[in-house]
């Protein structure tokens, strides 16, 4: 690709490299080069790998394969520091500062300037404050507390702090997600800058508006692999969308054909103030809606209020025509409502219990006889349901953490068909399980629904709401962005309204 | 795999349960060698007395632990009910009206814990040191420094009586009949399983439909319920309501508690091990006393019990992991933590 060697080795590269956690390959044979003076950008879905990339430069994840190379030399960064050593800084969407020290203290924090007996000399550490918030244009008081200020600024601090360290590499990992327009046009101009005094900068952004104008290269990954890398002027933002998800999408599980009955789960107007607004959904009998969109556009939050374990502010829910008691799990499965969650470790199971008092917790009450749970009920409830969906355990009083993840993913789905529910929610069904479980979890989705059950699957993976949906909402920043039927779903279009791009196409 | 850790005899024994029973077996017939006057039916009397408070407010307190809570506030909230006894009986009522009373205030007060912890959100390690001081302050406005200690024979005799000819006291009826209430609830029922869930993971717990904060207030008023009995048999048991008894009778019970294989983080531990642990507590502490030892000692050696049942389960993780890591193949993940109280033994799997 690269046909002129730069002249300069570049401040930091990545050649080959890969990493693998337990089964699942995180990333593999990703280079990437990132050269002084130079915005570089990074896109992919969810998933594709670009997370596992960030650490790995930031030294938090050493590469199984490949290596990293400062100034054209191999260099290991073992643990952050040495990564800090070598003049990278990574600026995270939410950055953590410590809230009741004050702005000079956290860029400072550990390297105060020191007066006469080992005292903090702040008049120096202000100063020096002043200098770095001078040389990105902007002010902000070095002695306030951090606490207070917004995440634009926070974000700021954070890049002062790096300056003051003399990074050459900085690494801006969705910045701009919590940013205000203005925000972000600040932040370009300081990016700009940095560019132009001959920092090295990684830009990762959802929006490909920001991307288009800020950025010089754009690196694409997609499922871990390494896609291309472009000058920005010979891309389009339609050539970026169809590098992402260019995929072949034939080889997973179709669902069925079958035809909708009622309308089943009806939500109106539900609305929480800043996390989502006026969602309407609608899904019938023997029907799979997806919920699309991407990571934090509010689909999981909606669930969880449909479900009743987070509160909304207005709007209804009904099931059946009946509706829903706010904010009440207990009153929403007694409607027939489950839901299947998005952090199965956290949410969907209780680890350290066996695998059948997890496949029963959500049959507790009808599995006991006069208040008394029978032993033997709840063996063969836990038995009947780990043989149906084939989970492999060694025994059923083995902890469930013994489990492989999708074998986990199975007790969860257990527990919760245990229940005979009308509506299925399921929360990202086949995230980090193995492709075989995968398939059978799918496969079991579409049986469900050819059953006549009701199912909402949010998913962040398009192979999946594009093979399995009859029809798919997308989800952009709280709302509701797109409705579209099965023919009218591609990846393009839910790329488009997941991106708020809607029409910007064609 | 260990390959012969798996027969169920076993696991039994293996289990933090019969570690307790063990220690029990083990101090019992030392103590009864060694020290003169332990192993006559008199001072079995008298060691069951001693014990009796300890054992009923620590059946409540095992699920309130169990859930991955605590309830410092039991031994000012019997002190207090023990007052309010007083004080009613001074006034001229009834004891057939004052006894229920008191347990009624008894489940306001665990109500007031529980509304706090529950409700507004706060730690119950605060909420109860906060309430265990207040509880024990309005014992005093109650109270002051008088003891009421007229009451009638045929209760305070009546509270002490024992069985038959023998020379075990009635009560041990009431602390094994709650203790059989509270073991079914908490092995056998449905609440009992949403306990262990909430303890290892209230939000795994809430996800599955458990109304965690309910549960929890419940417990709450159990345990104030069950201080307060606690209370009237202190009461009319010493023939002498004050405002300071029982003080300091919390960390008995937590130290039994623990002793018990509960898990201070919640989650895990089994009622027939905190009876066990109830029973060593007390029958270390009688042995002490009747070989003279001061009560100074006795409190250490109370201290470094709670100390050493909190520590002990770790160190013993830590060992195992240590094993595991050295050994070749890391097999199953640490021995399941769930509750095998009942003697049932699970059925051999088919595969």
């Amino acid at each position: 690709m690269a046909q002129q060697p730069p002249p300069v080795p570049p401040p930091l590269a990545l050649v080959d490299a890969a990493k693998s956690f337990g089964s699942v390959k995180a990333l593999q044979g990703v280079s990437l080069t990132l050269r002084a003076g130079e915005i570089h950008a990074l896109c992919g879905e969810n998933g594709a790998g670009k997370s596992t990339l960030v650490k790995m430069i930031a030294g938090v994840h050493q590469p199984d394969e490949g290596r990293i190379e400062v100034d054209g030399e191999p260099a290991v960064f073992a643990r952050p520091a040495d990564a800090q050593r070598a003049g990278v800084a990574v600026i995270y969407q939410e950055p953590t500062l410590f809230p009741d020290l004050s702005v000079a203290e956290n860029i400072f924090m550990g390297r105060q300037p020191l007066a006469r007996g080992r005292r903090i000399d702040k008049a120096a550490m202000h100063a020096a404050s002043d200098a770095l918030f001078a040389r990105l244009g902007v002010r902000i008081d070095p002695a306030r507390p951090a606490k207070g200020l917004s995440i634009a600024d926070q974000q700021l601090i954070e890049i002062a702090k790096a300056l003051s360290l003399q990074a050459r590499v900085l690494v801006m990992d969705e910045p701009t997600a919590a940013l205000s327009g203005v925000e972000v046009e600040r932040l370009f101009t300081v990016a700009r800058s940095l560019r132009d005094s001959g920092s090295a900068i990684l830009f990762i952004s959802h929006r490909f508006d920001e991307v288009f104008s800020l950025c010089d290269r754009v690196t694409v990954m997609r499922d871990g692999r390494y896609i291309s890398t472009d000058p920005i002027g010979e891309l389009t933002v339609d050539a970026v969308v169809r590098k992402m998800v260019g995929r072949d999408i034939a080889a997973l599980f179709p669902k069925q054909d079958t035809e909708p009955g009622d309308t089943v789960l009806e939500v109106r107007g539900l609305t929480r103030a800043g996390v989502f607004s006026d969602v309407d959904l609608t899904v019938r009998a023997g029907e799979i809606v997806a919920l699309a969109g991407l990571v934090g556009a509010g689909r999981s939050e909606v669930m969880r209020a449909v479900f009743g374990v987070d509160r909304y502010d207005s709007g209804t829910v009904s099931v059946n025509g009946r509706a829903l008691p706010k904010a009440s799990p207990a009153a929403a499965m007694a409607a027939g409502v489950a839901l299947v969650p998005e952090d199965r470790r956290q949410q969907g199971l209780v680890m350290e219990l066996s695998v059948e008092r997890n496949a029963t917790l959500t049959r507790r009450w009808p599995l006991s006889r006069f208040g008394l749970l029978r032993s033997s009920a709840e063996e063969g409830t836990a038995r009947e349901w780990a043989e149906r969906l084939q989970v492999k355990a060694g025994r059923l009083t083995d902890a469930v953490s013994t489990l492989s993840g999708g074998n986990q993913q199975k007790v969860v789905l257990a527990k919760w068909l245990a229940t005979g529910p009308k509506v299925l929610i399921v929360d990202e069904p086949t995230r980090g399980i193995d492709v075989g479980t995968k398939s059978e979890v799918h496969r079991l989705l579409s049986e469900l629904a050819g059953q006549g059950l009701a199912v909402v699957m949010v998913s962040s993976e398009l192979p999946e709401v594009l093979g399995m949906a009859d029809r798919v909402l997308v989800m952009h920043e709280g709302r509701i962005s797109a409705e579209l039927s099965r023919d009218e779903a591609t990846e393009e279009s839910v790329m488009y309204a997941a991106t708020g791009q809607r029409g910007e196409a064609a | 795999m260990a390959p012969e850790s798996t027969s169920p005899l076993r696991r039994l024994l293996a289990t933090r349960e019969a570690s307790v029973v063990g220690a029990l077996i083990v101090t019992v017939i030392a103590a009864s060698f060694w020290i003169e006057g332990f192993a006559t039916g008199r001072n079995t009397g008298f060691l069951i007395l001693d014990i009796a408070a300890i054992a009923l407010i620590a059946l409540p307190m095992t699920l309130i632990v169990i859930t991955g809570e605590i309830d410092l506030s039991v031994a000012s909230t019997l002190g207090l009910t023990s007052a309010v006894m007083g004080q009613l009986w001074v006034m001229g009522l009834p004891l057939e009206t004052i006894v229920p009373l008191c347990v009624v205030l008894g489940a306001v007060l665990g109500a007031v814990n529980g509304l706090l912890v529950t409700v507004a959100g706060l730690p119950s390690l605060a909420v109860t040191i906060g309430t265990m001081a207040l509880y024990r302050g309005l014992a005093y406005v109650v109270l002051g420094d008088r003891a009421v200690a007229d009451f009638p024979f045929s209760w305070t005799g009546g509270a002490t009586a024992r069985i038959g000819e023998t020379q075990i006291p009635w009560v041990v009826l009431l602390v094994i009949g709650l203790a059989v209430v509270f073991g079914v609830v908490l092995h056998a029922t449905p609440v009992g399983r949403a306990l262990y869930a909430i303890g290892n993971n209230d939000e795994a717990a809430r996800f599955s439909g458990i109304s965690v904060r309910m549960t929890k207030l419940w417990l709450f008023v159990a345990s104030g319920a069950v201080s307060a009995v606690a209370g009237v048999f202190w009461t009319l048991q010493y023939s002498s309501a004050r405002a300071d008894n029982a003080a300091g009778l919390e960390l008995s019970v937590v130290a039994a508690v623990l002793l018990g294989g509960v898990s201070i983080f919640g989650g895990s531990g089994a009622l027939a091990g905190v009876i066990g642990g109830v029973l060593l507590l007390g029958t270390i502490r009688n042995a002490l006393q009747l070989a003279d030892v001061s009560s100074d000692t006795l409190s250490i050696v109370t201290g470094l019990l709670l100390v050493i049942s909190v520590v002990a389960p770790n160190v013993v993780t830590r060992l195992k992991e240590r094993r595991r890591a050295t050994a070749p193949p890391p097999d199953r993940a640490a021995a399941d933590s769930s509750p095998s109280s009942s003697p049932t033994v699970p059925a051999p799997s088919k595969r």
